[in-house]
């Protein structure tokens, strides 16, 4: 299976997803943000950091970026694009995934491990996952996921939320919700499910001596999925 | 301008240093040029009152490559690898502008490190606040960890450990200390001596702004009333910039185009520009036109001045700078040839076609003063007599929920989890421990870090307090399984023209330097913060010690938290009960005379490399220095860490049970051992002459003494727990 990272000026988590898709078998290429094409991928992945700093809105400078045309027309023929934390940031700016990050709702950047529960399990992402719930890691300042009322109705009635924030037997309530999300929500998906955007970082949860390997459960699962 | 005396005072330079200019150059200086000396000359960049004794400190080792005087100091982690590191402060910034002072500080610590050729792997801090009760000091915090958080977060590199505390003495003046650990192969390490003559002198990063002008001159004041008018002296910081600064520079050093190189930090332009010509013993010609500047009309003052962050000098080799300048243009950072290197051995400068500085370069640096200033001889102080009966009002666990509670004890994850702390990928023990930990990215090696301090024993005898505060650094290395390597010290103290605080300065200094040679410990690099202090009323002596080990399999690592129920918890060292300058006698008692507990260097030494081999040979289940609050506080956090619970033993010898559990004596360890390896245990510790006592066994949820003293882990993970966060949501 073949993947490409893309880094922008500013990722920083771009070496982190290298590592961890190579550790599970993905033949990855780093694609600079400044090129026009992409190599033939069978997963494109926007990797976490403070692209552009994050000066005007996390993600949005990003979103116009040279490479980006290429990457939505992928994804808009139905190709895989998995955007993590400013990976995310920058999905939703271009559009490709609905609703907005806002800021931590106590204002804090939080760096934490975290239990999410997925909620959607007919997809390439988390499809032949047994877990229910998976203990992933955050590390954001941006993360507040927030949408219109009518979207999320659309959000929810064509099953778009990949994961929420629970605790660790799945409970999806306020007290478990690091960043003040609407719904807990931790994750979604674009209506055909190809693009996922998320906050939390599986590529920090590869070993047992990091923060834990729920991580690999879930790199694995993926490239067994794509295969 | 025209330069005379009055001006030169108001530079901060003293009427005989001014007449010294004058002697010197047998003129007048021009106003750059005065700007020039008064940059150099100041305490921060001259070192002109620490200098004499910081030459006392032992800086050698079989592991040292380069100890002070480069932008950082080098070790050995074997098979080609080199460990980059060293410690700074921001105090004067941080009070004046918290966030910024703190970033800033991050972000010039980590471009010492990355200058060298070494991509930062890990960042530690050591922050200290006034009372808790000072109307400044919930805002400084808030400030600060925001700053550090900013600037590291961005840059991508994890915030693996650090120290903070509260203390009065730090009302008027906080302190910011922040260190980096970098990587490099032990051939592809960057210095900042310029070699050759007619070398390119090339700018790079951001342009030139008028921030920070006089920043270094500032941090070697005292603060009055008006601190709000320095604001404009604090730099603004920008990490993503930094962060493009980091990529391009270790780009171009993967080839073989850098002559030297040098931060723009402290000084900015002076600074570097001097230092290069200096230790290359060479000239440096600069026209000044060619700085790329932010802001327009910027004077040959201001462009030589400005402390604007994220900037480089680098000396290249002729002919390279096409192919470097393609680099820094990938990174959208300015590059721009602005001088070249000369025989002159002078430092001239130009602009507008005009020559608006001639300065010989050793006047700068070799001939810059160096005082020996006078300074006044601590008294240990008396033992206190704290009497037995005073202590019969304490019940154990009330004190202990107590001390669980102090700020200077309680968990601090209300900071750490502000910071990224895994990014990178290669942390292995986060913060909240003895010491941070990072694999050495692709192979089984760790190096392990830690900073401390240990103002209260300082103050209360710095020759001891000093010692105190590299056994402790040796301690926290060893109890996560890392051998000690090196140190880089940071010395926070008041001003040197008192001769109290310099008795202070001179007495610690003389503690961490008989400490670091007997422990084989060499200090390699380091940074003096004076001028600590509002008005006439200095900090407590505060020097920061950042120490380094190396674990050659990552496997080993010791974590604290309790493991397994039923195992043995055993005390390594012995306790005699001191409880002077305790958290206890101090906080508890309302007890502030006294002396610090002793240090004894040799039992230091034997009880850590004994508990070393333990470790090594896979005999120890966790392990934890006994520091501030003693044996109780320490066996409390390592049932808090792993959720267990623990039967103690009552103290089978001499001294009250309050002395025992929280005196504050030196050279322990908590350690937790299986039964079954008990007898190879006490066996090695018996063969190596190390003192230990049996504490008692490892149980579900309960600390227990006897059926009065006792408490749920829960009731004391809450007393340990609720303070930061309370106090900062208040």
């Amino acid at each position: 299976m073949k993947s490409s990272v893309i880094t922008f000026p500013g990722s920083n988590c771009d070496r982190d997803m290298d590592v961890a898709l190579k550790k599970f078998g993905f033949k990855n290429k780093m694609v600079w943000h400044d090129d026009a094409e992409l190599p033939k991928s069978d997963l494109i992945v926007l990797p976490g950091g403070f692209s552009y700093g994050d000066y005007l809105r996390c993600g949005s400078m990003a979103s116009k970026s040279k490479i980006m045309k290429s990457v939505i027309n992928f994804a808009n023929s139905g190709g895989m694009v998995m955007g993590i934390c400013n990976g995310f940031q920058i999905l939703v700016e271009t559009g490709l995934v609905p609703g907005v990050l806002l800021r931590n709702k106590y204002l804090e950047f939080i760096c934490k491990n975290v239990f999410v529960k997925i909620n959607n399990k007919t997809n390439n992402y988390f499809s032949n996952i047994k877990n229910e719930v998976l203990e992933f890691h955050i590390a954001h300042n941006e993360g507040n996921y927030f949408c219109t009322k009518d979207q999320l109705k659309e959000i929810e009635d064509n099953e778009q939320i990949a994961i929420n924030y629970c605790n660790e037997n799945g409970k999806i309530e306020e007290q478990f919700n690091p960043n003040g999300s609407i719904k807990n929500i931790a994750g979604i998906f674009n209506k055909e499910k190809n693009i996922l955007g998320m906050m939390p970082h599986p590529e920090r949860m590869i070993d047992n001596c990091l923060s834990g390997e729920d991580g690999s459960i879930f790199f694995n699962n993926l490239i067994n999925n794509l295969k | 301008m025209i330069v005379n005396e009055q001006v030169a005072i108001n530079h901060g330079l003293k009427k005989d240093e001014y007449a010294k200019i004058c002697e010197l150059l047998k003129r007048t200086p021009n106003i750059t040029e005065l700007g020039i000396f008064s940059a150099m000359w100041n305490e921060h960049c001259s070192y002109k009152s620490s200098r004499l004794h910081l030459k006392k400190l032992p800086t050698k080792g079989k592991k040292v490559i380069q100890g002070p005087g480069e932008n950082a100091g080098v070790i050995d982690i074997e098979d080609n690898d080199a460990i980059v590191f060293k410690i700074e402060s921001h105090n004067h910034p941080s009070f004046i502008e918290p966030y910024q002072g703190a970033a800033t500080g991050v972000g010039g610590i980590m471009r010492d490190v990355f200058t060298m050729g070494a991509r930062p792997i890990a960042n530690l801090n050591s922050i200290h606040f006034g009372s808790p009760q000072h109307k400044k000091t919930k805002n400084l915090l808030r400030g600060v960890v925001h700053g550090i958080g900013g600037y590291g977060n961005c840059m991508g590199v994890p915030t693996v450990a650090g120290q903070t505390s509260f203390d009065s003495s730090y009302n008027g003046n906080i302190l910011v200390n922040a260190m980096t650990l970098g990587l490099v192969k032990k051939d592809k390490i960057f210095y900042s001596k310029a070699t050759g003559l007619n070398k390119p002198v090339i700018y790079v990063g951001s342009k030139t702004g008028r921030d920070g002008i006089h920043g270094a001159s500032m941090a070697s004041a005292s603060f009055d009333d008006k601190i709000e008018e320095k604001k404009p002296t604090v730099q603004v910081g920008d990490p993503f910039t930094e962060k493009l600064l980091l990529e391009a520079c270790l780009e171009l050093m993967a080839g073989d185009s850098i002559i030297a190189i040098q931060d723009m930090g402290a000084a900015g332009l002076t600074s570097s520009s001097i230092e290069m010509a200096s230790k290359g013993n060479l000239g440096i010609e600069i026209n000044l036109n060619k700085v790329p500047c932010r802001e327009t009309k910027m004077t040959p003052y201001e462009i030589m001045l400005s402390e604007s962050q994220e900037r480089m000098l680098i000396v290249l080799e002729n002919g390279k700078e096409k192919q470097a300048k393609k680099i820094f243009d990938k990174w959208n950072l300015d590059f721009a040839v602005i001088g070249k290197t000369t025989n002159s051995k002078k430092i001239q400068l130009y602009f507008d076609n005009e020559k608006v500085a001639d300065i010989p370069v050793n006047t700068l640096v070799e001939n810059s003063p160096m005082y020996d200033r006078k300074w006044k001889k601590g008294k240990l102080p008396k033992k206190n007599k704290i009497k037995k009966g005073d202590l019969k009002n304490f019940k154990i666990i009330d004190v202990l929920k107590k001390v669980l509670a102090n700020p200077n004890i309680c968990s601090k994850d209300w900071i750490w989890q502000q910071y990224d702390h895994t990014v990178m990928g290669d942390t292995v023990q986060k913060p909240g421990g003895d010491a941070g930990v990072v694999r050495v990215h692709g192979t089984n090696k760790a190096v392990a870090a830690s900073v401390d301090s240990s103002a209260v024993y300082c103050w209360a005898h710095p020759l001891t307090g000093g010692k105190q505060v590299v056994c402790e650094s040796f301690r926290n290395l060893i109890a996560v399984g890392a051998k000690p390597v090196a140190i880089t010290n940071c010395l926070n103290f008041g001003s040197p023209e008192n001769e109290e605080n310099m008795g202070e300065f001179v007495e610690c200094v003389h503690g961490i330097g008989e400490a670091s040679e007997y422990l084989k410990f060499p200090i390699v690099s380091g940074n003096v913060s004076f001028y600590n202090q509002t008005k006439d009323e200095g900090i407590k002596p505060t020097p920061t010690i950042g120490g380094v080990g190396l674990i050659k399999d990552y496997n080993k690592m010791i974590t604290m938290d309790f493991k397994e129920i039923d195992n043995v918890v055993l005390v390594v060292g012995k306790t005699e009960g001191h409880l002077d300058q305790t958290l206890f006698a101090r906080n508890i008692l309302n007890e502030k005379n006294g002396p610090p507990p002793e240090i004894n260097l040799f039992n230091e030494k034997n009880n850590g490399e004994t508990l070393l081999k333990l470790i090594e040979s896979n005999l120890i289940k966790s392990a934890h220095d006994v520091s501030l609050g003693g044996i109780i506080t320490a066996v409390a956090k390592m049932c808090i860490k792993g959720k267990k619970g623990i039967n103690l033993n009552k103290p089978k010898y001499l001294i009250n049970e309050l002395e025992y559990f929280f005196g504050e004596d030196q050279g322990r360890y908590i350690i937790e051992v299986s039964k079954k390896d008990l007898k190879k245990v006490t066996d090695i510790l018996n063969k190596n002459a190390v003192h230990f006592d049996e504490l008692g066994t490892i149980s579900e949820n309960e600390l227990y003494i006897d059926d009065k003293t006792k408490v749920t882990i829960d009731e004391l993970t809450s007393s340990n727990t609720k303070w930061l966060t309370d106090y900062m949501s208040n």
